[in-house]
């Protein structure tokens, strides 16, 4: 009895319910990188959209990759370079090659302490943000400053805990298992 | 939806990453070959994005400003204090300003001074700040679609000067680009004489002064004017103050409060260049045989 019960079709809530969880993390990402445009007048918001971007392909393609496929990241790219004047294209090739590498590592990363993960994603952000300035640097025929490449690795390092806290409640949702 | 066998889904799902990287890569290659693709891309967006902006946007600057709601109400005191002393500070200043305009009318009577013709100007809310990590730019929201032709290259100010130049603008919104921004180049005069000088951004918060005449630096606490120099800008736009900076560089300090920007006046004056018309080329060729005639003529 029970084994027809299982079998039968999800009912329409169920699936719709199940459609959100999965749809949760892209939304968020963009919705996320919209209101960070807003005029808050903060101190290195501009800063703050790529670390934001990076930390949530992180995390998703570390502990829910199946929510976050890579056309998706490759489409928030795009919109990250639309919006931060940064040329067409470049921050989509940087973040699918953050996915790639968290891909790659996470096997090993998954099983481990929150720390080294923190100090994983850290060091991928810089390399990031580093290819970031030097391929704007070689495009533009100038040296970018250094300073906001800096500011732009800190906002990353210091964003991650508190978006993995929040991440973290949102993965354990009871319907978010089978698609892990 | 379409049932696929397991390995073939696998392996299609294997292959997506791969494929969307070559795919981004190669959009770096439009990009960089056809630098219009870029603009019109984010002019559009732009067009979609500003009026959800301008709807979110508008409750956050009255909650700043206040309208008195909770904004302001515990310094009022203080706040009022200080407007007393300031108010009287700008009458005395407004009783300087009228005796100068005065004198200035006097003087342009004598001169025969011919007033240069009032630019079309409207005014935008700035409804979000879309700086990149090198570039500093904001998005102002277009009243009406008719007054935004040929606005591109229009001069953004705010109350005390000049913020910046439109770069991209579509129907319903504009991006101006910042004084700021690593881009930015505006000729400027600085100081009683006017003299000449370039104001580079260098993505901080005050541009460089550059180019200024070699032996005459440009005096500390002289006004910067925009110059007509190279008919990017009408002259005489208040732009800042020069200041000498810590490594004693000159920098200019902006008037406009280009950290919180919330309206813009845009200015799209009429360009002083003089217009080519190209010839027709039915024209072109007509007075060539008339002109082999009348040299065959006589």
């Amino acid at each position: 009895m029970s084994g027809v019960a299982v079998r039968r079709r999800p009912s329409l809530w169920r699936r719709l319910d199940a459609a959100s969880r999965y749809a949760w993390p892209a939304a968020l990402l963009i919705f996320g990188l919209l209101v960070i445009g807003l005029p808050f007048g903060l101190p290195g918001q501009a800063e703050l959209r790529p670390a934001y971007a990076m930390a949530c392909v992180y995390f998703w393609s570390l502990y829910r990759p199946s929510s976050l496929p890579a056309p998706v990241v490759a489409l928030t790219g795009l919109l990250l370079d639309l919006l931060g004047m940064s040329p067409l294209g470049l921050w989509a090739v940087l973040l699918l090659v953050l996915q790639g590498a968290t891909l790659a590592s996470r096997r090993r990363l998954v099983p481990q302490f929150f720390l080294l993960n923190w100090l994983v994603f850290a060091s991928y952000a810089a390399a990031a943000s580093a290819l970031a300035w030097a391929a704007q640097s070689i495009l533009s025929l100038t040296i970018l400053p250094l300073l906001p490449l800096a500011a732009q690795m800190l906002a990353a390092a210091g964003l991650y805990p508190a978006l993995a806290a929040l991440f973290i409640r949102a993965h354990r949702g009871p319907a978010a298992a089978e698609l892990a | 939806m379409i049932r696929l066998s397991v390995p073939f889904r696998q392996a299609l799902a294997r292959l997506t990453l791969p494929v969307m990287l070559m795919v981004s890569l190669g959009l770096v290659l439009i990009g960089r070959a056809d630098q219009n693709l870029a603009g019109t891309l984010r002019s559009s967006l732009d067009d979609v994005l500003a009026p959800a902006y301008q709807l979110v946007a508008g409750p956050i600057v009255a909650l700043e400003h206040g309208s008195g709601v909770i904004g302001n109400l515990f310094d009022l005191e203080g706040e009022n204090e200080q407007l007393r002393a300031e108010n009287a500070r700008l009458l005395q200043w407004q009783a300087v300003a009228l005796a100068l305009e005065a004198q200035n009318d006097a003087l342009k009577s004598t001169l025969h001074y011919v007033p240069q013709p009032t630019p079309k100007f409207f005014t935008g809310d700035v409804v979000a700040d879309l700086g990149g990590v090198y570039a500093r730019s904001v998005l102002v929201a277009i009243p009406s679609p008719d007054a935004a032709q040929n606005i591109v290259g229009a001069v953004a100010m705010d109350g005390r000067g000049v913020a910046g130049r439109v770069v991209e603008a579509g129907d319903r919104s504009a991006r101006v680009l910042l004084i700021t921004d690593l881009n930015s180049r505006v000729p400027v005069a600085t100081g009683v004489a006017g003299a000449p000088a370039l104001m580079a951004g260098t993505n901080g918060p005050d541009p460089a002064l550059l180019y200024w005449a070699p032996g005459q630096p440009p005096p500390e606490g002289a006004m910067v004017l925009t110059s007509a120099e190279g008919g990017a800008f009408p002259p005489g736009l208040p732009v800042g103050v020069v200041h000498y900076n810590a490594q004693n560089d000159p920098v200019v300090l902006p008037l406009a409060d280009l950290d919180s920007l919330r309206l813009l006046r845009l200015f799209a004056y009429p360009s002083n260049e003089p217009v080519l018309t190209p010839v027709p080329a039915a024209a072109a060729h007509k007075p060539a045989p008339r002109l082999a005639l009348n040299k065959t003529g006589p």
